[in-house]
């Protein structure tokens, strides 16, 4: 085997790197240089357009402009050179294949916050006030850390599939062999694969919701509780109208939360199977559309209409934050 | 978000409800659940990373279990995927160092320019403050999704109004590329970073801005004495949550860095591997762990700020 390192062909990201966070330095310098010069008066624009400038500029650039051009290039064709109206729209509404994805879509948004919820907090419920709790909640945790691909490649290692002949290599498969079944090929077959992908992101975001429901837990008080069990309570009556409705403002953070992620997924459905064998969503498809296809009209219309499904959810997260906040 | 507390036992903390109900529940059911989902949510992670350590034979005839009664390991899967010369092999050394480089300047960049623009919105006067904060915050429902073509034509070809160039097409080429990674990143965690530092700057007492000001104090002079160090529980929550996002980022690398060792980052390498190569196991295996190594530490050594960054951030994307 050749092992190669060319440090040569590195260096030159390496100078950029350091060309790069120099000159952030030296703009950050020289704006707290004018912030310091200029007067220091009780009402100074020039102070807050320093402080905020760079970053409105930026939002402006990234996010306000390319939002507004998205929602017009919706109603364009192809490569953008021709007024389509709805046609866009019309095309997701009523093609088998783009409602094979808003199917998709809907399958996951409804799964993965509710199992994510539910075994985060049976977690969270069975691992409370145990010896090992700190650890026992980090190892379900730590999928948090990995990305997406490399969750991806872990779980297609989980999936592999070879013919019965064979070894297994693939756990799920040699289970499934260790029971007297057939191997299968998890992720090629319509509908379920979009099950077996679902269980992915399912493992990453566990731990997401152990911690939040956890932390919730407890903070209930000890009075309630108290109360309770002097009147009596049983254990499942103390779970379900003590436990469930103290917690529930966290169980919509992570219900929520989780949603808003889930409409966005784009990664797991990319690297496990590339939206291949009925699995695309939204967001890969929108990938696919714009950056393969060449088809911008189409890929922006995807685009508007996630964005039409996520603000209701976000403005609902945002007021109930505020809410917490302020009571 | 940040008021939610991190997950820390204190030890004398009264009895819950539902530590009362496992007692009762036989907490032999209870600790067999958590045994059971605390071993499915293992085996799959530490299949993968055994597998790493067997020679290519093995991975790719026998099941990582095997392992147990048919031991050997090697470190060849991790010198072939990271310096490797043939084109299959992954070379993934130097994506690691393109992740390096996008990462440091995307975390870096966002969050200073947050920090001032949340001290302005916090602690100086102008007309439609308000506003502007509101504007900032509405931002976060926007999905990166609408953003992206938009932001590459801007790239690509510059801003030209009714035949006015008012900026020309970047055209940058080799390592350059990476300004344009930095660039979609910083505005994309703007408005999560404004938001979550706001939060936290604007709650501090005024008396003490009051009180520096009346000592002649700057704004630059407060921000960096006064304020800073107050507000740096928040700051390290958005970096951690910014650095993990960045460095686990797919869609915005595929789109803004190009797909070659240039300037991609491994997270782009992994998946084109995943893609055309999808039964090499002994690159997958092993690569997929260099990728996870940097985070893991960040993870096992700040939790807390891991965690809290995590709830913080949890709208963004």
């Amino acid at each position: 085997m050749d092992l190669v390192f060319d440090f040569a062909a590195e260096a030159p990201k390496l100078v950029q790197l350091l060309i790069g966070v120099v000159a952030f330095l030296a703009f950050v310098g020289l704006m707290l240089l004018l912030l310091d010069r200029a007067p220091m008066k009780e009402r100074s624009w020039l102070h807050s357009l320093l402080l905020l400038g760079p970053a409105l500029l930026l939002l402006g650039i990234g996010l306000v402009v390319p939002g507004i051009r998205t929602t017009l290039l919706s109603f364009m064709n192809g490569d953008s050179s021709q007024f389509v109206g709805l046609d866009n729209y019309a095309w997701m509404f009523t093609q088998p294949e783009s409602l094979t994805v808003l199917r998709n879509t809907l399958i996951w948004v409804l799964l993965v916050p509710a199992l994510v919820t539910a075994i985060g907090l049976v977690y969270a419920v069975v691992v409370d006030k145990s010896r090992f709790e700190s650890v026992a909640k980090s190892l379900v945790f730590l999928p948090m850390a990995i990305s997406f691909v490399g969750a991806g490649i872990i779980w297609r290692f989980v999936y592999a599939y070879r013919p019965t002949e064979g070894d297994q290599i693939g756990l799920l498969n040699q289970v499934v062999v260790w029971l007297g079944g057939e191997p299968q090929q998890w992720l090629q077959n319509a509908p379920t694969n979009t099950l077996f992908l679902i269980v992915v992101v399912v493992w990453i975001q566990a731990g997401f919701a152990t911690v939040v429901l956890s932390a919730a837990i407890k903070g209930i008080p000890a009075e309630i509780v108290e109360a309770a069990r002097l009147d009596g309570a049983s254990p499942m009556q103390m779970f379900f109208r003590v436990t469930l409705p103290s917690i529930r403002p966290a169980l919509v953070v992570v219900l929520v939360t989780q949603s808003i992620g889930t409409l966005k997924l784009f990664d797991i459905v990319r690297t496990m199977t590339g939206g291949q064998f009925d699995t695309s969503v939204i967001a890969n498809e929108m990938y696919n559309q714009a950056f393969r296809y060449g088809e911008a009209g189409k890929g922006a219309a995807l685009a508007v209409f996630l964005f039409v499904l996520v603000t209701p959810i976000v403005v609902y997260q945002i007021r109930s934050l505020r809410q917490r906040r302020e009571a | 978000m940040t008021t939610i507390a991190p997950s820390v036992a204190k030890p004398q903390q009264p009895k819950t409800p539902v530590g009362r109900v496992r007692k009762r529940l036989t907490s032999r059911t209870a600790s067999l659940v958590a045994v059971v989902i605390a071993v499915l949510w293992t085996t799959p992670t530490f299949g993968l990373f055994l597998s790493s350590f067997r020679p290519e034979d093995d991975i790719k005839g026998s099941g990582w279990w095997t392992w147990f009664t048919n031991p050997a390991l090697t470190l060849d899967n991790y010198k072939e995927v990271l310096f490797g010369s043939s084109s299959s092999s992954g070379r993934l050394a130097s994506f690691l160092i393109n992740s390096i480089v996008i990462t440091i300047p995307s975390v870096l960049f966002p969050l200073a320019l947050a920090t001032f623009a949340a001290y302005a919105l916090s602690w100086t006067r102008f007309k439609g403050r308000d506003w502007v904060y509101i504007a900032i915050f509405a931002l976060q429902v926007v999905p990166l999704q609408m953003a992206l073509v938009p932001l590459l034509s801007f790239f690509s070809q510059g801003v030209e109004v009714f035949g006015l160039t008012l900026m020309p097409a970047w055209n940058l080429e080799g390592s350059a590329q990476f300004i344009q990674v930095w660039f979609a990143h910083t505005c994309f965690a703007l408005p999560l970073g404004v938001f979550l530092i706001h939060n936290f700057m604007s709650e501090l007492p005024g008396e003490l801005m009051e009180a520096a000001r009346v000592d002649g104090a700057t704004h630059g002079t407060i921000l960096r004495k006064v304020v800073l160090p107050l507000v740096a529980p928040a700051l390290a929550a958005f970096g951690i949550f910014q650095f993990l996002w960045v460095w686990n980022d797919l869609l915005v690398a595929l789109i803004f860095s190009g797909g070659t060792a240039e300037t991609a980052p491994m997270t782009v390498r992994l998946a084109q591997m995943a893609g055309t190569r999808g039964n090499e196991w002994q690159r997958l295996t092993s690569g997929a762990f260099v990728s996870m190594v940097i985070p893991l530490i960040v993870f096992l050594s700040m939790q807390r700020y891991f965690v809290r960054g995590l709830l913080a951030g949890s709208v963004k994307g």
